[in-house]
């Protein structure tokens, strides 16, 4: 009660005040009342103000009495300059919000541990190795038979636990014909029971899933899936689910939160590794592979002899495993025998996302940073030329016997107050921002999810965040006006300039950072343009991709015919078929021989595509012709430019051969065509050829057609948005109950924006960072300019009765200013090249020392420092000097 | 001022125990009380009343409570916690234990 008590007393003053009056008033009342005299016994209370003083000390908190007095001084302040305090807070808040978006994002994605037992002693196995294009890759993708080699060889010390990507799969649940996606994962059987993980519903999978092949046709959902897809029905388990001709009888429900190993990715369905036809196979590499230390082994002395043994393993399985090459160059063997084995911490999960996202999130954390800081400048730069308006001010205070910590707590309390009020509207900034920009990453099929909670570790950063702030902005002001000297400063000022001095040091500062900003923002945009402007080679427009399959494979008759059907729809102008898409993110090489020789070091890439899929996807013929009806694969094939250089060069390669392997059946090229992007958009050209759609085996010479079990139908339409006509193709190739249906239908625009999602983003919130730091820059600059015109008025006065012409006033007014702008941009520039070198491989055919890269931060600061400045050199050469000298 | 010297240090004392006996008084009145009951002996000077009053309020020995007199006027009036009671108790011990002993050095010296 007592201290309740105090601390509202703290916030009623006055009122306490009135009250100790009152019964001050009452007891002399009272003393009258009883005979004595009233001026006595005043007398014998002494002194009124004294005992109120004392009463009133005793009965609040007195620090927080003066810190009531202090934040209501310092509202009143905020209030006084409106204009200036919601510039400030709303700078500081997009600071802030942003800050603590991009801390969410971050955390998310790259640091929170999983929501499992033991995510500390949770590492990766990944190999170091050589890729054929000379670059070292490293990958952590391993075969079933060495992973179990492995896993057996280090038993004693650390569990192996095999998990796969999450691959979105066509999966149905009661009759053929409603497909859907789900992200399906195989797992060994000891990844639950590890993990330490508790099912919400029936059982997890456990390690007696993992005993045979093809034994355990068991499903597990995750918790999220189970919410998403059956509205947490307890009746989901022992329904079945087809993938392929597969079913499985799902068995349990995951823990609430966990989603999976892969950051982004929500995982729909646990399966059994086992259940998988890949398990046995010695030459796919399908799945990672964890490794959790037993509890008690000391990770510091147990990795390294883990590795090693673990690599010999490894090294054994890939020596047995090389004997299949058959006819591959010695070189190639050893380049793959040549593998490091490392071991790295795997707590936060593994995905593709970290590995993509790593450096953008990076740079976007830095110019969050910056953007923060300019802002923490600038207010700083406010309050500074506020602080330097109450010298006097401060110094009646000191010597009417102010503490200095009193003036400091004065100072840091207006630097509180504005703080909180941008924290407020910075939390509800970063609530919208992260999930949007997680948005922006989204390809529309297939949406990266990633958990942001607003929990204890983003509240800690946002608390963390604010009390940088605090400190930055009001300590430096607070410090300077405590040491402010009461006599001198009475006296009229030591020195008018050191206020000035300070804030020109943060315009370079702030110059600095937002020419760094700048620099950044015009590289990602530079890259993001030229990405988006590169000559494909191909058309977009209008192209209709209806990613089909065919659960036990058909003919490639019944996708001609079906092709044909297509054909027939009104708005449909021409349909072809390729085995996938281009840009579509899938690849397969194969080496390539020419009249029989050893395989050269160069792979190439190759798709099947119909006759008439040139024509439909816009891509020229160099020279020779199409396929047609009567080509084969293999027999004809249709070269790029690349790899006519590569496997041709100096010669035409029409009517040459190529065959995919030594001793394989040849490919008679009958066309060329430019150059296009195959999988990737950035990657370089590449070797690719086109070989027909109708794929034949040749049997004891006999030519037996092979069956297709996936394709894409590629469409070109009549109408402007390709999409209008899905729903009418779909419905026909349901209809025709031929075995094929549609797993995915997207345009040829939506796979290569998709490409660009990475640039998009970059460019978009670079661009946006970069216009704030401009802004504010030139906020600050206008705004210290203006406060330096306002205290040399007088000098400036006296400068024009002398007769001084109006370029000297301004030169004088606006040359220190430049030298620091100057000095500011040099030393942003410089920054930036450090820092372009750390972000090269978000560039995408763009240097930071390019010329114009430099040219343009550097313009656009100078811009916006002339707009900025002008104001108040007009308000210089205003200058009225009579009435500056009357007031003399 | 010797009356004054005497109460030096008791104050507290006096106040409580005058409140166990007669709850409800406002600070006058307390002062009239303890004048009245030591035959004019003991006077607490005007001046340090309050900040006490105030100080055993914030102790919690004693609560206050503004009430409206028949005059119009409103007065504040102080009565014991339970806190205050056994403050009370332990005053009284400490003043019997210390002036048994300056008895005893009264007698022996």
């Amino acid at each position: 009660m007592s201290l309740w008590s105090r601390i509202s007393n703290a916030l009623h003053g006055e009122r306490l005040n009135r009250e100790i009056d009152e019964e001050l008033q009452s007891h002399i009342e009272e003393a009258v009342a009883s005979g004595r005299d009233r001026n006595e016994a005043r007398h014998a209370l002494g002194s009124t103000l004294r005992s109120r003083e004392v009463s009133h000390s005793i009965r609040v908190v007195g620090w927080l009495e003066s810190l009531r007095a202090d934040l209501s001084f310092g509202w009143r302040q905020l209030c006084r300059n409106k204009v200036m305090t919601a510039a400030a807070v709303l700078s500081l808040a997009l600071g802030i919000g942003s800050s603590v978006a991009a801390f969410r994002l971050i955390d998310a994605l790259l640091w929170r541990p999983l929501p499992i037992a033991h995510s500390s002693s949770l590492y990766i196995l990944s190999r170091k190795m050589t890729g054929f294009d000379g670059k070292p890759i490293e990958d952590n993708h391993w075969a079933t038979p060495d992973f179990n080699l492995m896993r057996d060889a280090v038993k004693d010390q650390a569990d192996l636990i095999a998990i796969s990507d999450a691959d979105r799969t066509d999966i149905t649940w009661s009759t053929d014909d409603d497909m859907e996606k789900a992200h399906v994962v195989s797992i060994s059987g000891n990844m639950f029971p590890l993990f330490g993980l508790q099912p919400a519903l029936g059982r997890l999978l456990a390690p007696t899933d993992d005993r045979a092949l093809g034994a355990s046709p068991y499903a597990v959902l995750s918790w999220d899936y189970w919410n998403r897809r059956f509205g947490r029905d307890p009746h989901v388990l022992g329904r079945s689910l087809h993938i392929g001709d597969q079913t499985f009888e799902i068995v349990g429900v995951g823990p609430r939160d966990f989603t999976g190993t892969e950051k982004g990715t929500v995982t729909d369905i646990f399966l059994p590794l086992t259940m998988s036809s890949l398990a046995t196979q010695d030459n796919v590499s399908w799945h990672r592979a964890f490794l959790m230390l037993k509890p008690g082994i000391d990770p510091a002395t147990a990795l390294e002899p883990l590795r090693q043994h673990l690599s010999a393993v490894n090294h054994v399985f890939n020596i047995a495993f090389t004997k299949s090459f058959h006819g591959a160059p010695q070189a190639q063997i050893d380049r793959y025998l040549n593998q490091t084995l490392a071991i790295s911490p795997a707590g936060a999960g593994i995905s593709d996302l970290q590995k993509e996202y790593r450096r953008l999130l990076g740079v976007l954390g830095l110019l969050v940073a910056l953007v923060l800081l300019i802002a923490c400048v600038n207010v700083a730069n406010m309050m500074t030329a506020q602080a330097a308006a109450r010298t006097q001010e401060m110094a009646l205070r000191v010597s009417i016997g102010a503490g200095r910590r009193r003036l400091v707590q004065l100072i840091l309390s207006q630097s509180t107050l504005l703080a909180l009020f941008a924290s407020i509207l910075g939390a509800f900034f970063a609530a919208w921002s992260a999930p949007f920009v997680l948005s922006l990453v989204n390809p529309p099929d297939n949406p990266a999810r990633l958990a942001l909670p607003a929990d204890w570790r983003v509240l800690l950063f946002g608390f963390a965040l604010i009390l940088l702030i605090v400190l930055l902005l009001g300590l430096f002001p607070a410090l300077r006006a405590s040491a402010v000297q009461p006599v001198t400063a009475l006296k009229g000022g030591n020195d008018p300039h050191s206020p000035r001095r300070l804030m020109r040091g943060a315009i370079a500062l702030q110059v600095a950072f937002c020419c760094l900003v700048l620099f950044l923002s015009s590289l990602f945009v530079a890259s993001f343009q030229r990405l988006q402007n590169r000559p494909l080679g191909f058309s977009t427009d209008r192209i209709l991709l209806l990613e089909t399959v065919a659960g036990k494979g058909q003919l490639p008759v019944v996708w001609n015919q079906t092709a044909d059907a297509l054909r027939a729809v009104t708005g449909v102008d021409s349909v072809a078929i390729a085995r996938w898409p281009l840009l579509g993110r899938i690849a397969i090489n194969s080496d390539i021989s020419i009249n029989n020789a050893t395989p050269s070091p160069t792979p190439a890439f190759f798709l099947s595509v119909s006759p008439g899929w040139l024509s439909t996807m816009k891509i020229p013929l160099v020279s020779g012709r199409d396929f047609n009806r009567d080509d084969t694969s293999p027999g004809a094939a249709i070269i790029n430019q690349s790899f006519a250089k590569t496997f041709f060069p100096n010669q035409d390669p029409i009517g040459h051969t190529f065959a995919r392997g030594a001793n394989e059946h040849p490919y008679a090229i009958v066309g060329i065509t430019p150059d296009a992007p195959y999988r990737d958009l950035r990657e370089p050209n590449r070797p690719v050829f086109y070989v027909p759609f109708g794929e034949i085996d040749r049997v004891d010479n006999q030519s037996v057609p092979k069956t297709v079990d996936f394709a894409t139908f590629t469409i070109h339409t009549d109408t402007q948005n390709p999409l209008a006509l899905a729903d009418t193709l779909r419905q026909l190739i349901a209809e025709r109950h031929n075995g094929l249906r549609i797993s995915n239908i997207t345009t040829q625009l939506d796979l290569f924006r998709d490409q660009t999602v990475r640039e998009r983003l970059l460019a978009m919130l670079a661009a946006f960072f970069a216009a704030v730091a401009l802004l504010l820059a030139g906020i600050g600059l206008y705004a210290v300019l203006n406060y330096s015109v306002q205290q040399r008025r007088r000098e400036i006065g006296i400068r024009m009765a002398i007769g001084a012409p109006r370029t000297r006033i301004v030169r004088l007014v606006t040359s220190d200013i430049f030298l620091m702008i100057v000095l500011g941009g040099c030393a942003g520039i410089t920054l930036g090249l450090g820092t372009a070198r750390y972000a090269e491989s978000l560039f995408y055919q763009v240097k930071a020392t390019d010329a114009d890269m430099i040219a343009l931060p550097t313009c656009a600061i100078l811009l916006t420092a002339l707009i900025a400045i002008l104001p108040a050199v007009l308000r210089a050469l205003r200058t009225n000097p009579t009435e500056i000298l009357r007031a003399e | 001022m010797a009356k004054t010297d005497a109460l030096q240090g008791s104050l507290d004392l006096l106040v409580l125990k005058i409140l166990s006996r007669r709850p409800r008084l406002h600070g006058y009145a307390i002062m009239a009380a303890i004048a009245d009951i030591s035959g004019e002996v003991l006077r607490a000077e005007e001046g340090s009343l309050y900040p006490a009053l105030y100080r055993m309020e914030e102790a919690g020995w004693i609560r206050a409570e503004w009430i409206k007199k028949d005059t119009g006027r409103r007065a504040r009036i102080y009565e014991l916690t339970a806190a205050g009671k056994k403050q009370l108790g332990a005053e009284e011990s400490r003043w019997q234990s210390v002036s048994l002993a300056i008895n005893r050095v009264l007698r022996e010296a």
